[in-house]
């Protein structure tokens, strides 16, 4: 017995040209797919496979013919006829500025590609001068809009702080947050719905906050760590992983990752675990997975621990 | 930071145990394997193989519940093989089974996104079902209409655009009286129930008294909305139908069940891309467990062991013949242990002293056994009256397999961990334990037992581990290794040849049936029970991470209650049923109605909830009645000083 299926209507392909090379590709492919296609590499940030664009971090830049500004790869669609260039004087300037306003004020140190950036657009992120110090914690968090005092040009402007460490399951590192929203849309209407965090403050002062800058423990946190899931520079990250950084312990060429699936209901949730010398260091989740689409619950993702309880005495 | 004081945690077991003068001594493994094989092998040779009874994990591998059920029929010789998947989700397969002929939720994850009314229906799944429910939201986000139907307002119905609060036991008159409204109001699917049901006629006589009044004095629902709700469902292009063990833990669970899938029959929502029915499973592979056989009336592939040719398939496959009766299921089991018919248990994975109804009595039934083998990655209070316990591994990272989710989906099980040294796979163990019973079984691979399951259930055969890789998992039913099945179940009812339409699906036929534990002067409080979101089952997993959200078991209580008893929150009251009483803290919330409470079994050694559920029993698939027992609240200081008032006069 057969029916019809529903399908998406059939997309017409379209002809348009990348860095001078003609490429056909299904109505309402992005630049950035397009790209991937031809094995062009564009940097990417803010860009999250299972989010809508946000565009905000403006590394994925590419110039369109014609357009007066520079468009973001990652949510322009390429349109017949158009024609782009992903490596043009305009677009490596760009690129060069934004990372090393990023690479200025914030700590870059975990977010995978950008030392190889810096490297391919030439971006000095000290030429601003020295650093100025991190903010003591809860003082960016304190920061009023129209407040802002503008600094001196002495000293490089920084969004560091000390780590927010206030439960034992993950910890907020807000000296890496680039705010890319990602964390915000994960825990909003795009996935979680639970709406714990969001963006508080403006211009320099913005940062991500919990309702009154409350610690996660009186939020409306479930700790699913959705927003850990999607972020791009490790400013979430588990407490394991954490601890582990900061004991340098932390080796991801010694980490195998494997694919299994969750234990805690019958929904059926795959999980990758990523294993160091035998224990479970983090749990992620394919995001092309049907049933999960990258996000789990506070069960799948943090309730390994019984697993590991081999009489060590031990309290992860 | 809130404390997780009141959780107890569990290190893996690493030693065999045997018993020797009473107490568990750390034992060889050979020595282990040894006492646990004689200890069958003299139960099967004194009382026969009938004596015999094992309790398979629904949270193993479909493998290793394949091997588990091969184990008890091949090796010993009976059918007597169950698991936990009896105190929750029997009933919907009794019910689904009865309907359709199948076991299974016939939608998928996908269509709940698409579709346009959804009536969750006695569960909770943004608690207990958190990625599910990221569907159900994804619909609502592109216009579905969301119903939920449960006694609490739980978090939810926060999200519903109706919430119909019912009280404790009373789904089947709404069921009844939403079916007699879509009658009356002309919204049958005519077509579809004409050529895909039967029974019609007498499903009318049996709804007929159930009118809007009728129904909202009962249920406590008002008219009106019960009202909606037939009318949004009858009237919905494509409508989803989900439950959970708000519907199946009941003394009458299958009935519940039948009476859901009776609105579906009625307005044609089931065998469409975006229509169909769902049940949730609360465990990983209670789908699988069963689909692999591991109970008592079903061979692998739901396959009918009362069925001779189905049966041959088999003992040609084993060489071993196979009893043509049923076995006893889990709660038969426990019975039979107090007549002394079952004599000798082997347990894996479970925990029946913390998980099923009534604690002192599983326990004395427990230690009425000759001989109780129990294989676990704890030392669980059950493996503390086992005469052997063996330390397994952790399926579902320490070994390969599958698993099989609520929508009949087989994923692949991978192992990323070694199990501590000292504890052994399931799968292996078994194996040791057959080859001292006389059947010399080599431990085969994952890859290995899966592919005999596949040569024995037509609907895995398709399913090899290389396209299940491919495909992340495969829905069944999949016959071969060149196709794919529409992702719901049951289109053939919607042809118009009848040959190819087949059975047709029979309206189920079936009463209104109150709670077994009356409310009463002295019981005036509705107790149910349930999950909460960062806690499972009996705590021996969840203990071992430290949650924000933890607070120990409380009792949910309505504000108007609190108010009426003069309790304050979190404030200690006894609670006491039928059965037992507990102390226990008050949570006031709102999402309790007046005369209804709330309690759910994560953390038994703070507070043991068991001691007041009731154990009545669903008659045709033997779940407990977890959801409905009857008790009374007291303040402790009040109480007290009672008591010394009485003792004083």
């Amino acid at each position: 017995m057969t029916e019809p299926v529903l399908l998406a209507p059939p997309r017409r392909l379209i002809d348009a040209t990348i860095d001078g090379e003609p490429v056909r590709v299904p109505e309402g492919t992005t630049v950035l797919e397009a790209c991937a296609g031809a094995g062009t590499e564009i940097p990417t940030l803010c860009y999250g496979d299972t989010l809508t664009p946000r565009n905000a971090c403006r590394v994925c830049v590419v110039e369109v013919e014609g357009a007066r500004t520079l468009a973001p790869a990652c949510s322009r669609k390429l349109e017949p006829g158009m024609s782009v260039a992903t490596d043009s004087e305009r677009v490596r300037h760009s690129r060069r500025m934004v990372l090393e306003l990023l690479g200025s004020s914030v700590d870059l140190s975990t977010t995978p590609g950008v030392a190889e950036w810096n490297e391919r657009y030439g971006a000095d992120p000290d030429r601003f001068g020295p650093r100025a110090e991190p903010a003591a914690l809860g003082v960016r968090d304190a920061r009023r809009a129209g407040e802002h005092e503008p600094g001196d040009g002495t000293e490089a402007e920084t969004v560091e702080q000390p780590a927010k460490v206030d439960n034992d399951l993950y910890v907020r590192d807000y000296s890496k947050c680039i705010m890319c929203y990602k964390c915000v849309d994960a825990c909003g209407d795009q996935w979680q719905n639970t709406f714990a965090i969001g963006v508080a403050g403006r211009g320099f002062d913005a940062r991500i906050s919990t309702e009154h800058d409350v610690s996660l423990p009186d939020s409306a946190c479930v700790y699913c760590g959705n927003c850990v899931e999607v972020c791009p520079t490790g400013a979430l990250s588990f407490a394991t992983e954490f601890e582990m950084r900061r004991e340098g312990t932390w080796d991801e060429g010694r980490q195998t990752e494997t694919t299994t699936v969750c234990t805690y209901c019958g929904v059926g949730c795959n999980l990758t675990l990523h294993v160091q010398d035998n224990r479970i260091v983090k749990v992620t989740s394919p995001h092309d997975n049907p049933v999960t689409h990258g996000n789990l619950c506070i069960k799948g993702r943090f309730g390994f621990q019984h697993v590991q309880r081999r009489g060590e005495g031990e309290r992860r | 930071m809130r404390s997780d004081d009141s959780s107890t945690l569990y290190d893996r077991l690493t030693q065999p145990l045997v018993r020797e003068h009473g107490e568990l001594r750390p034992a060889t493994w050979p020595e282990a394997l040894d006492r646990a094989a004689a200890g069958f092998r003299q139960g099967v040779e004194r009382h026969g193989p009938n004596s015999f009874g094992m309790l398979s994990c629904a949270r193993a591998t479909n493998e290793m519940n394949f091997m588990a059920q091969k184990f008890t029929r091949a090796v010993i010789g009976t059918n007597n093989v169950d698991s936990c998947n009896r105190t929750c989700h029997a009933p919907s397969v009794a019910g689904l089974a009865a309907a359709f002929g199948s076991g299974g939720g016939t939608s998928s994850y996908a269509e709940i996104e698409d579709t346009d009314l959804i009536v969750i229906w006695g569960g909770n799944p943004r608690f207990a079902h958190p990625i599910f429910f990221q569907h159900v939201l994804k619909g609502v986000r592109r216009g579905a209409r969301l119903f939920v139907v449960d006694p609490r307002r739980t978090s939810t119905a926060e999200w519903a655009d109706r919430w119909l609060g019912l009280n404790v036991g009373t789904d089947i008159p709404l069921a009844h009286a939403v079916g007699r409204e879509i009658l009356h109001a002309g919204l049958a699917n005519e077509t579809f129930v004409e050529r895909a049901t039967t029974g019609l006629e007498e499903y009318r006589a049996l709804v007929e008294p159930w009118t809007l009044t009728a129904a909202e004095a009962e249920t406590g629902v008002p008219a009106e909305a019960i009202r909606e709700l037939a009318h949004s469902y009858a009237r919905a292009e494509r409508a989803q139908l989900c439950w959970t063990l708000g519907i199946t833990e009941h003394h009458n669970a299958t009935d519940n069940v039948r009476a859901l899938i009776n609105l579906a029959l009625l307005t044609g929502h089931v065998g469409r891309h975006g229509s169909g029915l769902n049940p949730l499973r609360g465990q990983n592979n209670v789908q699988g467990g069963g689909d692999m056989g591991a109970i008592p009336d079903r061979l692998a592939g739901f396959q009918d062991l009362l069925d001779p040719g189905v049966r041959a398939r088999f003992e040609e496959a084993w060489g071993r013949p196979i009893q043509g009766s049923r076995g006893r299921n889990l709660t038969q089991m426990f019975e039979a242990m107090e007549t002394g018919e079952i004599r000798t248990l082997y347990v894996i994975g479970e925990n029946p002293v913390q998980s099923e109804p009534e604690t002192h009595k599983t326990t004395s039934r427990l230690r009425a056994l000759d001989h109780l083998v129990v294989q676990d990655i704890f030392l669980t209070r059950t493996a503390e009256l086992a005469d052997v316990v063996l330390p397994a591994s952790a399926s579902w990272c320490e070994s390969d397999g599958t698993f099989t989710n609520s929508e009949r989906r087989v994923q692949l099980v991978r192992k990323a961990l070694d199990p501590p040294e000292g504890a052994r796979d399931d799968i292996e163990i078994m194996c040791e334990l057959a080859t001292r019973l006389g059947h010399d079984w080599e431990r085969p691979s994952a890859e290995r037992i899966w592919d005999e399951v596949r040569s024995l259930s037509p609907m895995h055969r398709g399913m090899s581990y290389a396209r299940l890789a491919e495909h992340s998992g495969i829905q069944w039913p999949c016959y071969s290794e060149d196709t794919l099945e529409p992702s719901y179940l049951h289109a053939r009812l919607w042809s118009t040849d009848p040959g190819e339409r087949g059975e047709p699906a029979p309206f189920g036929i079936v009463g209104h049936s109150p709670p077994v534990d009356l409310l009463d002067e002295d019981f005036p409080f509705r107790l149910t029970t349930g999950r909460r979101l960062d806690d499972y089952n009996t705590g021996v997993q969840t203990s071992g991470f430290s949650s924000p959200l933890r607070r120990g078991e409380l009792l949910d209580l309505s504000p108007e209650d609190a108010v009426k008893l003069g309790v304050r929150d979190g404030e200690t009251v006894r609670v006491t049923s039928r059965r037992g009483s507990v102390l226990v803290p008050v949570s006031v919330t709102d999402a309790m109605r007046p005369g209804l409470v709330f309690m759910t079994f994560h953390f038994p050694d703070q507070v043991d909830t068991q001691l007041l559920t009731i154990d009545a029993t669903d008659p045709i698939a033997g779940t407990a009645e977890y959801k409905a027992a009857a008790v009374r609240i007291e303040r402790v200081e009040h109480a007290e000083e009672a008591r010394a008032t009485a003792a004083a006069s």
